[in-house]
């Protein structure tokens, strides 16, 4: 029964030949410099059309973000806390105008010079908490999910539990038991961190520990345990590579509730105080009533400040996610000879 | 058909042609009892119909099929019936409403032989009795031979023959239709045992048991307060040196089961089963490492069993990165390319992910992966189960010529009978987790001891309408219709 087998339907035929096609870029990628393998560059290079647009727009934003925190001193015009400059008081609510090109606060700050500052505290709030979360969050869950057993029915308890806790009650305990009720620019971020963190982590744990449940049944993880892998690889490589796809979503949309919380504490006078770090949040909420009176300039622009940060973040990381995933990546070569076959 | 508007062809579906689905357990809606489900088609149709009337309807309908107690199973839920049993549920919700035309796409896939052989003949009872029409659109040329009047062989999207199933089984026209046929293993013929030479059987006969069950017993924890369920009962069998031992029985027969045991995947509860001079009862995971090594294990569906962040180069030399630090990492390469020569694919698929081939390919990746390490004992778990005719017999070839060339032994499951005939030395026929049956092929084909060996070897379809027509025959004598519950 040696038969030089009838191509079958679907089998090597179109597919084969836009894949051999393929195969030399992939081989030229493989080779190129280290700089160029590294995950955003990377993703970059393998990125085209829309899932491109999405990604540069999103970088534009993110990097726009982490330069005017890095040079905030040098791009503001006035300090943050600076109420007055060369002994002229800038005086309160006042118009955009050259002096001031987006106006002044009701307690006489550069609302422009706020804006950049503000840039620090949210980079480091957000980068604090996140990380802090993301690292906690994913190691317990990947733990939980594949360990099993009574650890996983604490640790899922411990998360309900802290679920069930309102998350700003939490935020504002968390702040009074880290800094005392002080707020001092690292002290507050600290604080707000640390309790972003606390509020998050169950988010990750839990969508974590769902997927590597699922996962811990599929085949190839069964074909690693067969082969006699280890648990700790069978952990880095099999679940957590295939876990993470989700990751990215609630990691942008953490990043702007971390924000968002930030911005509630300090409303409620545990965040930071005006004097010791410029906030969005604060300056917001300080601007809530100006806008019945036509001041528009003190909520606008850092409202427009947290949602470009936010989208930011958001950008890159959806198109990170779906570029990472083989099967959500679009292809170049693929579409290419797709438009040739159509002609 | 093709013109025809939306109201038009939903007042044309059911009524007149029905549909059913090659996998009835997704078929069915599983939160609703079944005569809702039948009822659901019916007040479609006749939408002043009372609750009373679609019951009775329902009734009738499974009646029809051949459910027992229908009055009483109309009130169950789909999770309650077996799969051949939500088939002829499918069936029944096309008669009820009188199709004329049922379009039945690959009914039988899902189904284990025997159940196939009763809904085979439930379908062509049904055709007989209410006069209807059948399309039934599969790539198993034993069921076309069992079934069909005429036929239509299908390749890239166009119809490429067409003719009477006996002209087309005695002399097909066109060079992929012969193909194709050559391609269907065929119960009986090239039995493995018997192209061995004399030497050769006595060489096997005589070599070193690699895998020794005595008395195996493995049980599933049952829920708390109720009792364990036990899938496999008491086994005995032997796998020695370069052999082939294949494992038969339908679903839930217990021979999966067995297979993961002897890779280490499932914990036996009693008896005795030695893997490669290991006990596997009671092993602990650390003293069975180093003999992970020296097994390879193929999984039934390549679509899930490999990493789909992985390039096939890395899931191929995943054993190598596990059980041979010291290579490096162009060693590696190497081996891996020499692997996929072996199981005839080119070098460049290495980087390639799995999503990007097909079944038959990613088949003979994941043989490449079994094999990396030169094992001593492969388990193949139904490798070939999920893929076409003629992709089968290809990978099969393959299988047969590395165990050939590579001369290890192997544990092939299956619940094909032609398919493990063709392959293996040694046949174990499993039976509700007792081994019915355990012999070289011709044995067990032509003097079957077990009442359940003869009915799965006259319940296989054949591809050849005139002898197929016999079995049949023979088999109603035996067995009576297959209308009756399965």
């Amino acid at each position: 029964m040696t038969l030089s087998n009838p191509v079958p339907p679907g089998e090597e035929s179109t597919a084969d030949t836009d894949l051999a096609a393929e195969a030399a870029t992939v081989a030229a990628g493989a080779g190129s410099p280290w700089y160029l393998r590294l995950p955003i560059l990377s993703h970059l290079r393998r990125s085209v059309g829309l899932q491109r647009g999405m990604l540069v727009t999103g970088l534009v934003l993110v990097l726009g973000l982490l330069i005017t925190a890095l040079l905030a001193p040098l791009l503001a015009p006035y300090g943050f806390a600076a109420t007055s400059a060369d002994g002229t008081a800038f005086g309160t609510q006042q118009p955009p105008s050259a002096a001031h090109p987006l106006g002044t606060t009701v307690t006489g700050f550069d609302v422009l010079s706020r804006v950049i500052w503000g840039t620090r505290t949210a980079v480091a709030v957000m980068v604090c908490a996140v990380a802090a979360s993301l690292f906690l969050g994913v190691a317990l869950g990947l733990l939980s999910g594949y360990v099993g057993g009574w650890l996983d029915r604490v640790l899922v308890m411990l998360a309900d539990a802290i679920y069930a806790f309102p998350p700003l009650l939490l935020a504002i305990v968390m702040s009074i038991v880290i800094s005392g009720g002080q707020s001092n620019a690292w002290g507050g971020i600290l604080a707000a961190a640390l309790s972003i963190t606390v509020v998050f982590i169950p988010q990750y744990f839990r969508v974590i520990r769902a997927e590597v449940v699922r996962l811990k049944a599929e085949p190839f993880v069964e074909a690693a345990k067969v082969v006699g892998t280890g648990h700790r690889r069978i952990m880095g490589t099999h679940l957590l590579r295939n876990a993470t796809r989700t990751l990215p979503l609630i990691f942008t949309l953490n990043a702007s509730e971390s924000i968002l919380t930030l911005a509630a504490l300090g409303f409620l006078g545990f965040g930071i105080e005006p004097t010791s770090a410029a906030e969005w949040g604060y300056d917001l909420n300080r601007a809530m009533s100006d806008a019945t009176s036509g001041i528009w300039w003190t909520g606008l622009f850092p409202g427009l400040a947290i949602v470009l940060a936010v989208l930011g973040v958001t950008l890159v990381g959806e198109s990170v996610n779906d570029l990472n995933d083989p099967r959500l990546r679009t292809r170049r070569k693929r579409r290419r000879s797709e438009k040739k076959v159509a002609a | 058909m093709v013109a025809l508007s939306g109201p038009r062809l939903r007042a044309l579906r059911g009524e007149d042609v029905s549909m059913i689905f090659q996998e009835p357990s997704s078929a069915l809606n599983p939160v609703f009892p079944i005569w809702w489900q039948i009822g659901e088609g019916l007040r479609a149709h006749r939408p002043k119909m009372t609750r009373k009337e679609i019951r009775a309807e329902a009734v009738s309908a499974l009646e029809a099929v051949g459910i027992p107690d229908a009055a009483e199973r109309i009130d169950r839920y789909p999770h309650e019936f077996s799969g051949g049993q939500k088939q002829r549920i499918m069936i029944a919700m096309a008669l009820a409403l009188g199709a004329e035309l049922i379009v039945a796409d690959e009914p039988t896939t899902a189904l284990d032989v025997t159940v196939q052989a009763e809904i085979l003949d439930l379908l062509r009872d049904v055709r007989d009795r209410f006069d209807t029409s059948l399309i039934v659109i599969t790539h198993n040329m034993g069921v076309v031979a069992d079934l069909a009047d005429s036929v239509a062989v299908m390749y890239r999207g166009r119809i490429i023959e067409r003719a009477g199933v006996k002209e087309l089984f005695a002399e097909p026209r066109e060079e992929y239709t012969k193909k194709l046929l050559a391609a269907v293993p065929h119960l009986g013929r090239r039995s493995a045992w018997t192209a061995l030479s004399e030497e050769q059987q006595q060489e096997i006969e005589e070599a070193p048991p690699v895998v020794v069950a005595e008395d195996l017993v493995i049980e599933y924890p049952g829920r708390l307060g109720k009792p364990a369920f036990r899938a496999v009962k008491g086994v005995d069998f032997t796998i020695r040196a370069g052999q082939v031992y294949g494992l038969v029985g339908e679903s839930g027969s217990g021979k999966t089961t067995i297979g993961r045991a002897i890779a280490g995947l499932e914990r036996t509860t009693g008896g005795s089963l030695q893997v490669l001079g290991h006990e596997m009862n009671g092993v602990r995971e650390k003293a069975f490492k180093p003999v992970r090594r020296r097994i390879g294990f193929v999984f039934q569906d390549p679509a899930t069993s490999f990493n789909p962040h992985l390039t096939i180069q890395e899931c191929i030399a995943e054993p190598l990165i596990v059980h041979e630090k010291a290579l490096s990492a162009g060693q590696r390469e190497q081996k891996v390319r020499s692997l996929l020569e072996a199981v005839e694919l080119p070098g460049d698929y290495a980087r390639r992910y799995p999503h990007e081939l097909s079944g038959g390919q990613r088949q003979r990746i994941s043989l490449a992966r079994a094999l990396v390490l030169e094992p001593e004992l492969l388990i193949a778990d139904e490798p070939t189960s999920a893929l076409d005719v003629s992709v089968q017999a290809t990978v099969l070839e393959l299988f047969r010529e590395l165990q050939q060339r590579l001369g290890f032994a192997a544990l092939f499951i299956s619940h094909d009978l032609a398919v493990v005939d063709s392959l293996a030395h040694r046949i174990g026929v499993l039976f509700r987790g007792d081994l019915v049956e355990d012999g070289h092929g011709p044995d067990v084909l032509q003097r079957p001891q077990h009442d359940y060996t003869r009915k799965l070897i006259a319940s296989l379809p054949v591809p050849d309408p005139a002898e197929q027509a016999k079995r049949r025959a023979a088999f109603a004598r035996e067995w009576g219709s297959g209308a009756a519950a399965s």
